[in-house]
């Protein structure tokens, strides 16, 4: 079952990608048919160059596409004027705001540009959407403050409130949570999905961090390396095995069980691990990144066994008969270095 | 919660502040516009100054007639190359995003300069070095005529590259080629020159506020005004600029329109200024940062009054001090801008981090 309502954005055999010369063009991806429907938070997820930021542009209207077409709410954004187009959609872009004296309050004044007269006065609602941006993306505080003194953390956070105070109904963000730290992506991710559900606005945002994007999207769209594209609800696409498709890389492997990528490669020495939880889970990462091999096999030259009661050794292994008790992985870690023949293959 | 009510307040006393020194920076402006008229090689005490410019009479006759037919026209010159070249500078630096742009950059006072030498050292007449000295007589027209038309010429060029380019940056590039291009002809015209006319073209280039009398006043006055009328209907799509060309093109500002206007400014300008006054530097680069530092803010709102304050404030201090050797021939006006001006913007960049976090 498809959404009922009608997209606010939505693209028409969009062919995304550059015109280099008179005859020679660049294509990135596409045809693309995508829709941002209102209410949802959608995440472009891809790997690097798969043309997310052209897209992005694209979709802005800051670069033309090569062919198909663009609509915002029904209208071909190649056919209206920028100032319209500005009071339908608002972007954050990865470019470096060099305006480092402008104080954090006049810049996100700046996003009531397409709202005001010909001077850039302000009236009491331009004011109170200010105002309400500054408070919902937490920068009220640093109002005063001047552009160039500002973290980058805290720069995405004010270009953000800047997009929040043009209003539109449609928001793209391309790569908001690059400089944040885990619990500013986390706050931010909350505040978009919030208010997409709020306020109906469709927010578009293109991110590398996949777990979060996993969790918070109503949509995802993915671009993988070539051109191809996917979406759907992330889940469905975990399940399908296309997310794990689009990232596909040597070393890098998609658990599909917690839903996060794996670093390391897959080891050679086997492992059988009993036990369940946190313990069992930390334990796991422990031992994968050592480089062993878990498995089913309860027979496997290493056995490890978990202890659920707090205060005891809660590590137990069995090596070639040999049992013996760990009261931490550091040390389970270092008894499992100095076995002979458990030893990591070298070379 | 104090930093909900506090922030407009510490906002509206930043704009107190601000609108104090813009109220003090006319009386400065006044004060040197007195004081201008009257040094120079016949010294006149200021209160009558004050009297000719209230409509009485000083009581000295060659004294009104000193005062109103060549020091006034002077002053007011002077008022007008200082708000037009740093209004047309602040623009440039704000357009190209560069501290180092300035009217100078689109090549338009080379093309000035260039139809200028093409007067003077083909037609070699003394003639045309004898009109600029001798404030304004028949032949100067031929000087003004030569450098509009050739900053027009230029302007028409970058004017056209421009309804092209979408890149601000290739423009920038541009601008400085189209204006080596300029001087190299002009470089090639002295090459062949006689000595002498050569010198008469060096006059030109040491600027003059002296020669703009009458119509000549009447022709630049308008064109001035007309372009710092342009300027300040792009306060708006300026400071949008100010967050780079994408951000104001997300905003809703049509770039390339926005770009005309400032150009089309820029150009009145620095043109006019240039076929009337010569080519006078420095001020176009650093009033815009001496009044970034001053008024501490990057809203072209207030930079462009502020600017025009400051830039007619220093070239009317810097006119003072060219008269002050005491000798009956003042210094011509290019070298006392630089001289005095570049220190003064060497103090304030190093003493204030601002200059530097206004393009970064």
């Amino acid at each position: 079952m498809m959404m009922a309502s009608t997209p606010l954005l939505e693209t028409q055999a969009l062919v995304i990608g550059y015109t280099l010369g008179r005859a020679e063009q660049r294509h990135v991806a596409g045809p693309l048919n995508l829709a941002l429907h209102p209410g949802d938070l959608v995440c472009l997820l891809g790997p690097n160059g798969a043309g997310k930021s052209t897209l992005m542009r694209t979709l802005a209207g800051l670069q033309p596409p090569l062919s198909g077409h663009v609509q915002i709410e029904q209208v071909d954004t190649q056919r209206v004027t920028a100032a319209e187009l500005a009071r339908k959609l608002s972007i954050v872009l990865t470019d470096r705001v060099e305006a480092g004296n402008l104080t954090v309050q006049e810049l996100v004044t700046l996003g009531r540009y397409p709202h005001t007269g010909w001077l850039g006065n302000l009236n009491a609602h331009d004011q109170t959407v200010v105002q309400e941006a500054l408070r919902a993306t937490n920068t009220a505080q640093f109002a005063a403050r001047r552009v160039a003194t500002l973290s980058d953390g805290e720069r995405q956070k004010v270009m953000l409130a800047r997009a929040l105070a043009q209003d539109t109904p449609v928001i793209l963000l391309d790569e908001p949570t690059a400089h944040l730290d885990l619990p500013n992506r986390v706050q931010l991710m909350r505040l978009l999905h919030q208010l997409a559900r709020q306020t109906q606005k469709a927010i578009l945002l293109s991110t590398h961090e996949l777990d979060l994007a996993l969790q918070a999207a109503d949509q995802v769209w993915l671009m993988h390396g070539q051109g191809q594209w996917h979406t759907g609800v992330p889940e469905d696409l975990v399940l399908s095995g296309t997310f794990e498709a689009a990232f596909a890389r040597d070393g890098l492997a998609f658990d599909q069980a917690t839903g996060t990528f794996v670093i390391h490669e897959a080891g050679t020495r086997a492992v059988h691990l009993e036990g369940s939880g946190p313990l069992a889970f930390w334990t796991r990462r422990a031992l994968q990144r050592e480089g062993f091999k878990l498995t089913t096999e309860p027979d496997a030259a290493l056995r490890i066994a978990l202890r659920e009661q707090a205060g005891a050794d809660r590590w137990v292994s069995y090596t070639a008969g040999q049992a013996r008790a760990h009261h931490s992985i550091a040390d389970l870690l270092a008894y499992l270095r100095s076995v002979p023949g458990l030893e990591a293959p070298q070379g | 919660m104090n930093t909900v009510t506090a922030e407009p307040v510490a906002q509206e006393r930043s704009i107190a502040r601000r609108r104090l020194l813009l109220v003090g920076l006319v009386g400065v402006v006044g004060l040197a516009f007195m004081l201008d008229i009257a040094l120079g090689s016949v010294r006149i005490p200021l209160p009558a100054v004050a009297d000719v410019l209230l409509g009485k009479s000083s009581g000295t006759v060659a004294w009104d007639f000193i005062i109103s037919r060549i020091r006034v026209p002077k002053a007011i010159t002077a008022v007008l190359v200082g708000c037009g070249l740093a209004v047309s500078g602040l623009q440039m630096q704000t357009l190209f995003r560069n501290p180092l742009a300035g009217p100078s950059v689109l090549g338009i006072t080379a093309g000035a300069g260039l139809g200028v030498a093409l007067v003077m050292l083909s037609a070699g007449s003394a003639a045309s070095l004898y009109a600029i000295q001798q404030l304004g007589l028949g032949g100067s027209w031929l000087i003004v005529l030569a450098a509009t038309l050739g900053a027009a010429l230029v302007l028409l060029l970058v004017l056209a590259i421009s309804a092209r380019v979408r890149d601000n940056v290739v423009m920038l590039i541009v601008g400085v080629m189209i204006g080596n291009i300029t001087l190299s002809i002009v470089s090639i015209w002295q090459y062949f020159s006689a000595p002498e006319q050569i010198q008469e073209y060096l006059l030109w280039t040491f600027g003059s506020l002296g020669g703009v009398t009458g119509p000549h006043l009447a022709v630049l006055a308008g064109v001035v005004v007309v372009g710092l009328g342009l300027a300040f209907a792009s306060s708006k799509p300026l400071n949008a600029l100010l967050l780079g060309e994408n951000y104001a093109r997300s905003m809703g500002l049509t770039v390339g329109r926005a770009r005309l206007l400032i150009i089309a400014s820029t150009s009145l300008l620095a043109g006019s200024i240039t076929a009337f006054c010569g080519p006078i530097g420095f001020v176009g680069i650093a009033v815009p940062h001496l009044t970034r530092a001053l008024l501490n803010t990057a809203d072209h709102r207030w930079l462009i009054p502020g600017a025009c304050l400051v830039g007619a404030g220093l070239t009317l201090l810097c006119d003072c001090l060219a008269q002050l050797p005491g000798s009956s021939t003042p210094l011509p006006i290019n070298i006392i801008t630089a001289l005095v001006g570049a220190p003064v913007v060497i103090w304030v960049t190093l003493r204030r981090t601002l200059v530097r976090s206004s393009f970064s």
